[in-house]
């Protein structure tokens, strides 16, 4: 299978492994050495790093900024970044600014609104949404134009992402709008963390019947439960989560210090189940502030050692 | 008030196309000030419609109505005898007016017959100027009755900008610069000194920005 660009989670997927990609939030200060420290716990496990954009609007240091320090470190990151905050011309130019670092990997979001940060009375901008940024990242390099329609001499080579939440309501929603961002260009996708297997695999049905997992890598979201704390205040408090009970059940059946292992042995299992999964292409495990658990966990499913894989280096950049 | 202007004949003929019994719902507020959406612009457009349908031989019944206004159930509700008889309904109410015609008639197709474009004044004959942005929380006390949301391009709250130029903003020498026009009036009240204190950031959640809005005003429910 070839390749669009050099962007190692691309060749990882199309070499036919299990892809398997973390995150690191940048920190509420100027602190890059944060970004660099949480890196470094993850980065043999993994195949790319997500750095999140001022999730959840709290202002963040920026995940362009972030995206370079890991990258100068040897380690592939996925720039994530939101419509929220920039108009067009603002994101097309950091896309340009991140492609000549040699960042070739994007997951492309709308954002949360800001009234759920830090910053509620903030204008909002949304010039794009998700799927306009997938289309703009695509246009930038398969034509080598800007949305304005101006040619570039050299034009960015990336690796298009973008989230998807298979347990968000309605459901019956949720696959014509993965087909609309497979519509729009979109190559790898990391689902909201699985808790609701069952459910997952009923998206993935009616995903495969739209023949969208052979036109898209989906990876779905594990993110371990430190505890029953963390899985209740999931199930009740954060809009578009599935947690059954029988996750909460299983975390309470194990004494309270036992309850974090027990939450990464639910990751693992979850990640084994779904293995079996026709269309599911890897992993994207999120250890919210956590992240010292994600080898133990990708070493725990059998995803370790990262395989090796060689192909497409032309850069992150081409001449048109 | 609301602001509209009439969406090209073309543009209306491509929604409406293939639907044989036509409603051309005016309203008889902003939009008929304006000249865009009134009993006037519905004749107009009828007209257009059926001479189009006409010179095509198709058979394509137009009816005209102009409701008191579209963004209250009362005066939609008058239609409601007759909008069996129609299947589609070009509204040249506002925006507001447009989707409450689409909502009390559910299973209808509401088409725009106007493109809504700002609350705003009649300026002459023919021309109108925005004047608010509704953002939610009025700051004309302090910038001398002039909008800097509404009139300044770069809707600055400690304007101007570098780029006015003999009170005219940099994006068209037919715009006034806002902020010239804040601070002639400022002068004129004798206000000056408003103008050099620094306006911290505005609280955008009033506005669009803060999601969709409503108002309650308790004292009157029922």
């Amino acid at each position: 299978m070839s390749t669009t660009t050099s962007s190692r989670l691309e060749k990882m997927l199309a070499a036919g492994h299990f892809a398997v990609t973390s995150e690191c939030g940048p920190p509420r200060n100027c602190d890059g050495s944060v970004i660099e420290h949480k890196a470094n716990l993850i980065k043999d496990y993994v195949d790319a790093v997500n750095v999140t954009d001022n999730q959840t609007s709290v202002v963040r240091l920026c995940s362009l900024a972030s995206c370079i320090r890991i990258k100068q470190m040897g380690v592939e990151p996925v720039l994530q970044m939101v419509t929220r905050d920039r108009n067009r011309i603002a994101m097309q130019s950091d896309i340009l600014g991140a492609a000549s670092f040699g960042i070739n990997t994007m997951l492309c979001l709308t954002g949360d609104h800001q009234s759920f940060g830090d910053h509620p009375n903030a204008a909002n901008v949304f010039d794009l949404d998700s799927i306009q940024l997938i289309q703009t990242v695509k246009m930038m390099r398969d034509e080598g134009r800007l949305l304005s329609g101006f040619e570039m001499k050299v034009r960015p080579r990336i690796f298009i992402g973008a989230a998807a939440n298979p347990f968000a309501d309605p459901f019956e929603i949720r696959v014509p709008r993965l087909a609309k961002k497979v519509a729009a260009g979109v190559q790898f996708i990391q689902t909201q963390c699985v808790y609701n297997v069952e459910k997952f695999k009923t998206w993935m049905n009616l995903a495969r019947d739209k023949g969208l997992h052979e036109k898209v890598a989906i990876l779905p979201g594990i993110t371990p439960m430190k505890g029953v704390g963390m899985a209740r205040y999931m199930q009740t408090k954060v809009a578009g989560m599935d947690v059954p009970e029988e996750i909460i059940q299983r975390l309470k059946g194990v004494p309270k210090e036992s309850q974090s292992e027990e939450g990464v042995k639910i990751a693992v299992d979850t990640i084994e189940q779904l293995k079996e999964v026709e269309g599911v292409r890897g992993f994207h495990i999120m250890a919210i502030e956590w992240e010292e658990k994600v080898p133990e966990i990708v070493e725990r499913a059998g995803l370790y050692p990262r395989p090796v894989v060689n192909g497409n280096d032309g850069g992150s950049c081409a001449t048109s | 008030m609301i602001k509209a202007k009439g969406k090209p004949l073309d543009d209306i003929i491509r929604m409406v196309e293939g639907y044989k019994k036509i409603l051309i719902a005016g309203c008889d507020g902003c939009v008929t000030v304006c000249e865009a959406g009134g009993r006037k612009e519905v004749e107009i457009l009828a007209a257009a419609l059926r001479l189009y349908f006409a010179q095509k031989d198709a058979e394509v019944k137009i009816d005209e109505t102009s409701l008191t206004r579209q963004c209250d159930m009362e005066y939609l509700d008058v239609l409601s005898d007759r909008m069996g008889g129609y299947d589609a309904v070009v509204s040249l109410a506002c925006g507001a007016g447009i989707q409450y015609m689409a909502e009390r008639y559910a299973d209808k197709p509401v088409f725009p017959g106007v493109d809504t474009c700002f609350i705003g004044v009649s300026l002459e004959r023919g021309v109108w100027g925005e004047r608010c942005q509704a953002c939610g929380a009025c700051i004309l006390a302090d910038t001398g009755g002039v909008c800097p949301v509404a009139r300044c391009s770069k809707r600055m709250l400690n304007g101007p900008c570098g780029g006015s130029s003999k009170g005219k903003c940099e994006i068209n020498p037919e715009v006034d610069c806002g902020w010239q026009l804040i601070y002639n009036r400022l002068k004129t009240l004798g206000q000056l000194d408003r103008f050099e204190c620094p306006v911290d950031p505005k609280n955008w959640a009033t506005s669009r920005d803060g999601g969709p809005r409503k108002l309650v005003k308790e004292d009157v429910r029922i």
